[in-house]
């Protein structure tokens, strides 16, 4: 592989925070004009100026609809789900060299899913998305869902999903599920990753841990704005480097701080740079990420690693 | 508590100050090596001097005093670089003669838990301790929260620091120094803003739990309120020692080069007005 664009960007006055080695993070949301935010075009600038500055590769990104704005963050509208995919696309043709996107669906409409999968993703090289988003609209084991991932086991692209880590109840605004009810779904589904999302964002992580330690197509991401000392270590022990993602989400100073505790907890080189982008362009394939050329052949789809 | 060292404990000491520190296990999660050699440790490691050091299973007990006793042995072998910050609970018997002792012994600050001891805003036991601390010329040191509140055990029901009771602890003397650690922009902006220029001189926050880029609250809260209202905290360890050091490296550049008040400041703020 070959030292990225990205650390040739953020190189005229300093050095990337996080070295120039590649760093994809595969937790990114934007904004749109459809949001209800005066600020959105800020957060978006924000988002892509603290990436230059950290050194992020690529930021693998989706948008949730409106967030809330015309129909509900969690349960968006098949209105706002075009409306918020195309705008992700479109950012990724705007920034080509740095961002990727998530299409995101809800699995109540299973049409209209099916629908954005394929025109989301059925584009040429570098113009489509390369993953799915599936957000909180559905359990994760509920039948509904399965539809969406036989269309990533066909189209080969991994699915992130919204986890909150160890739900005790029902929470408000989402049908939220946790790392059994993901792990359900990844059982049915062996061939295709499943991305569990934000093991620091909210919940009881330990709880998340053992539940999906045996299913080696469950992928941990390690954003959210939680830092307990003690998760990232407990988080290799369980899966192993090779299953962990390095991503931000919402806050990227905890991302940034989380990328630099992991040596502290005990990760070698090696199984840093798995983190920072390795599994990265496995389960993504190098080919989807940008300066990101791969050494051979992606070591292990997830495809091959549950067989 | 005991007396020793005292002399130590009263050394200013230069550079960055963690003013959110404490050691010793938490009752509902095991945190992995929460002891003073090891923070001596890491605080090298991220180039900070020195912390304030609290004791986090006294943080649910009901009596400070053994507590504070073990927090003074702990932090006694690596003195002037761990500033032991004791318990002073006001609804416990002598709860005077604990908050003098702490003075007498150097310790820049004590702390405080009302949501722990069920203590509501307007709570006659911590505006007496508020006063206490504004005469003895010492900061009363305030916790928001120690875990983020979608994650608590069943039975850790206390709840965060309101903005109302920091209001009400600022507002109970004219001279007492309050410093609230692990609160977020809407607490901070709610607490400042609801108190007067005179009253909000002498409330001070750790950046712990402030959200930096895309969000942006560290930054808009330096441009809004001011860089010296704000002090280095990190909530170890419990929370990684790295997250504020990256908070202040992603700032914009404008922003980086204004300091954060100093622990030292803090402190001579509170002296300064006895």
């Amino acid at each position: 592989m070959t030292e990225r664009a990205g650390a040739t960007r953020a190189s005229s006055a300093e050095p990337p925070l996080a070295g120039g080695t590649p760093l994809v993070d595969v937790h990114a949301h934007f904004l749109h004009a459809g949001c209800g935010r005066t600020d959105w075009e800020a957060r978006n600038a924000s988002r892509l100026a603290a990436g230059e500055r950290i050194g992020i590769t690529v930021h693998v990104a989706s948008i949730l609809g409106s967030f809330g704005h015309t129909s509900p963050t969690y349960f968006p509208s098949p209105d706002d789900l075009r409306v918020a995919n195309d705008a992700m696309l479109d950012l990724q043709r705007r920034h080509p060299d740095r961002v990727r996107s998530y299409v995101t669906v809800n699995p109540n409409e299973p049409a209209h899913a099916r629908e954005e999968i394929a025109r989301c993703i059925g584009r040429p090289p570098g113009e489509g998305a390369i993953g799915i988003k599936l957000a909180a609209s559905r359990r994760a084991n509920d039948p509904l869902v399965d539809p969406v991932a036989e269309e990533a086991a066909r189209h080969r692209v991994p699915i992130l999903h919204h986890i909150w880590q160890h739900r005790r109840r029902e929470w408000p605004g989402q049908e939220a599920s946790d790392a059994i009810e993901l792990g359900a779904l990844a059982a049915r589904h062996p061939q295709v990753a499943f991305i569990l999302a934000h093991i620091g964002g909210g919940g009881d992580w330990a709880h998340t841990l053992p539940a999906v330690e045996d299913l080696p197509n469950v992928y941990l991401d390690l954003s959210g704005s939680g830092v307990d000392r003690g998760m990232l270590d407990a988080a290799a022990r369980a899966v192993g480097a090779a299953r962990l993602l390095w991503g931000c989400d919402l806050t990227m100073e905890t991302g940034l701080a989380k990328l630099r505790a992991l040596s502290a907890a005990g990760l070698d080189d090696a199984a840093v740079a798995q983190v920072r982008w390795r599994n990265a362009a496995s389960i993504f394939g190098s080919h989807a990420l940008p300066g990101i050329v791969p050494e051979a052949e992606p070591r292990a789809r997830a495809a091959d690693a549950a067989t | 508590m005991r007396t020793t060292h005292a002399a130590a404990r009263t050394r200013a000491v230069a550079g960055l100050t963690d003013v959110n520190t404490f050691v010793g296990g938490y009752a509902f999660r095991h945190v992995p090596h929460p002891d003073a050699a090891t923070l001596v440790r890491v605080l090298e490691r991220e180039a900070v001097a020195a912390a304030w050091v609290g004791h986090l299973p006294s943080v649910f007990h009901r009596d400070p005093t053994p507590g504070n006793d073990e927090l003074l042995a702990w932090t006694e072998p690596h003195a002037g670089v761990l500033f032991p910050i004791p318990v002073v609970r006001p609804d416990w018997p002598l709860w005077q003669r604990t908050l003098t002792r702490a003075r007498e012994l150097g310790a820049p600050a004590v702390r405080a838990y009302p949501p722990q001891w069920g203590m509501a805003p307007g709570d006659r036991a911590m505006r007496a301790l508020a006063g206490a601390c504004g005469e003895a010329g010492v900061v009363l040191l305030l916790t928001t929260r120690l875990e983020d509140g979608r994650q608590r055990h069943w039975l850790d029901s206390a709840g965060d620091l309101t903005a109302a009771a920091v209001r009400d602890i600022v507002r109970a003397h004219a001279r007492v120094q309050v410093l609230v650690t692990a609160a977020g922009r809407a607490m901070i902006e709610e607490v400042h803003w609801g108190l007067t220029a005179q009253e909000r001189a002498r409330l001070w926050w750790d950046i712990s739990w402030i959200w930096g880029p895309p969000e942006d609250d560290l930054a808009h809260l330096l441009r809004t309120l001011g860089a010296d209202r704000f002090v280095y905290g990190s909530g170890w360890p419990l929370r990684l020692a790295q997250t504020p050091r990256a908070n202040l490296d992603l700032l914009p550049d404008a922003l980086r080069k204004d300091a954060l008040a100093t622990a030292r400041a803090v402190v001579a703020a509170a002296r300064g007005a006895e």
